[in-house]
């Protein structure tokens, strides 16, 4: 099993453009959008922080978004479609081994790019630590989970690795809409925002757990429940050619 | 002793029937060909031998074991079962021996070693299926079950495979090979079941197979003077006689040719422009196949 996440790990690593995208989009994103005064400045909007300190959450979606949804389905509907896993099928190790294999890879990548966000957020922007870490670690978890598990969801029920690629882009788009990344979530309707709570990854407990007190409990539950209905509706529908 | 026992096999995939009461063994240290045209059940039948399927019917035993339970002691090499684009070949290697506890390294003999840094994505197609190869073997396997071993391969890698095959034999190894190269079933293996819609039409030797072939030898020739065809179709060995223009085309057992020329003897006729064909394994196949559309049966 070692074998395997090495080998995966470095497949990872090999991809450049993705794997440098997924760990560093999120930080240079802030970089930029930092740089601007105005959106460095207290406003009232934001609930007298600044416009950094509100997307942080928002950062956190991209990584995980991007990691659960484009990277994901693809290189597991990818797996199937060029028959790596019927190969497998006839080896004493089971293909499974080799989707849990890639579920670890990536959910590494995605721990690293949070990591990352919130040091650079902290040194060059005076962005608060997470202020509930635990809470924080809980959301990303669960919310990182609830993600990938509607990742695994398109790769199972895709006919091919183009059509994962399509479905999985359109709820790609819908969940970075409603995690505030397009759009900063105070600009959105309430609606929008009450729905944000509960989609994957689920950004108002990220945003509470950073820089709130701590995460409601009832959105971390209902990660924990996307992820429970999503990654079991995979596991049955899976087909491994 | 039976190391592949595969008995009344049957696998349907929604209404269409792909393999119908296959049933056949394979002795150890045999090379055992599967033969047949697109779609005649070659694969599904390897496939439930090396436990990628379940039968629908019937049973498949490898080593006097459901397939599954032996996994570890077959090596299977599939059609249209590629790898990660970027693994290299070194990678690859390292990763397949970990699933086995006792791999075996067939990079040397199958001309990877210089191959091992590149990715699988960039290797050409012969070098994919030495990998395939090698990948098959790896776990030092009791059985090898091979599906088209050498499409894509060029004349000579192909003859070096195929001496790679008989080194793998001679080590013990128990072989069932799925092609369409007559060539190579008559090069390498042992017996051959033929194979048409979905089950088998014929399982002999070889030679077995040739000499079950009617007329499977034919003598061509001009008579010097003109000769009564009816004294041929006499012979106990003549199975036919045709005429093409001033051209006697005769058919018939191995013995014909001797026959015929006695006979031109006695009569003092002397045959021009002689030719005598043999039946290929190529000419049996078709008639047993159906592959023609000239012969049906």
């Amino acid at each position: 099993m070692l074998k395997i996440i090495e080998v995966e790990a470095r497949l990872f690593v090999r991809d450049r453009l993705n794997s440098l995208f997924s760990l560093l989009f999120p930080c240079l994103l802030l970089l930029v959008l930092g740089a601007v005064p105005a959106l460095r400045t207290p406003a009232p909007e934001f609930g007298g922080l600044r416009f950094i300190d509100s997307y942080v959450s928002s950062l956190v979606v991209v990584t995980l978004v991007f990691i659960g949804l484009q990277r994901l389905p693809a290189v597991v509907a990818t797996y199937r479609e060029k028959g790596v896993l019927r190969r497998l099928s006839t080896t004493p190790m089971h293909p499974a081994r080799l989707l849990l294999g890639q579920l670890v890879v990536n959910f590494a990548a995605a721990i690293l790019s949070v990591l990352l966000t919130i040091v650079v957020a902290y040194v060059v922007f005076g962005v608060d630590l997470p202020h509930h870490p635990l809470g924080l670690a809980a959301a990303v978890v669960l919310g990182g989970a609830g993600t990938f598990a509607l990742g695994l969801v398109i790769a199972a029920l895709a006919p091919n690795a183009r059509a994962a690629g399509g479905w999985a882009t359109v709820v790609f788009m819908l969940l970075m809409f409603f995690g505030g990344v397009y759009l900063p979530r105070f600009m959105l309707p309430s609606v929008v925002q009450a729905i944000g709570s509960y989609t994957p990854p689920g950004v108002e407990a990220l945003q509470q757990a950073w820089l709130g007190t701590a995460p409601d409990w009832r959105h971390l539950a209902i990660m924990g429940l996307v992820s429970l209905v999503a990654g079991t509706v995979a596991a049955r529908t899976f087909r491994w050619e | 002793m039976a190391i592949i026992e595969v008995r009344d096999l049957g696998k349907r995939y929604g209404p269409k029937t792909a393999v119908d009461s296959v049933s056949f063994e394979v002795a150890e240290g045999e090379i055992f060909g599967i033969l047949g045209p697109n779609g005649a059940g070659k694969t599904t039948t390897v496939e439930c031998v090396s436990g990628l399927r379940t039968p629908d019917q019937g049973s498949v035993s490898v080593l006097g074991r459901p397939p599954a339970d032996v996994r570890p002691a077959i090596g299977v090499q599939l059609q249209e079962s590629e790898l990660p684009e970027r693994i290299r070949v070194s990678e690859a290697l390292s990763l397949f021996s970990s699933f086995y506890p006792s791999p075996a390294d067939w990079s040397e003999r199958l001309g990877l070693s210089p191959h091992l840094k590149a990715e699988y994505g960039q290797l050409s197609g012969g070098l994919k299926q030495r990998l395939s190869i090698a990948l098959a073997l790896i776990g030092s396997p009791r059985v090898a079950i091979l599906d088209e071993l050498t499409t894509g391969l060029d004349p000579q890698a192909r003859r070096d495979t195929w001496s790679l095959i008989e080194e793998v034999r001679s080590a013990g190894v128990t072989i069932l090979l799925v092609t369409h190269f007559m060539e190579e079933a008559e090069r390498l293996c042992d017996r051959v079941a033929v194979f048409r819609d979905g089950r088998i039409v014929a399982l002999d030797t070889p030679s077995g197979l040739v000499s079950k072939v009617d007329g499977a030898t034919r003598v061509r020739f001009v008579p010097s003077v003109a000769l009564d065809v009816a004294l041929l179709q006499v012979l106990p060995e003549v199975t036919a006689v045709d005429l093409v223009g001033e051209q006697i085309v005769v058919s018939g057992s191995e013995n014909l040719l001797h026959a015929v020329t006695s006979l031109l003897a006695r009569k003092q006729i002397v045959a021009r422009q002689l030719r005598v064909d043999q039946v290929s394994l190529d000419d049996a196949y078709v008639e047993l196949t159906g592959g023609s559309g000239a012969e049906d049966h």
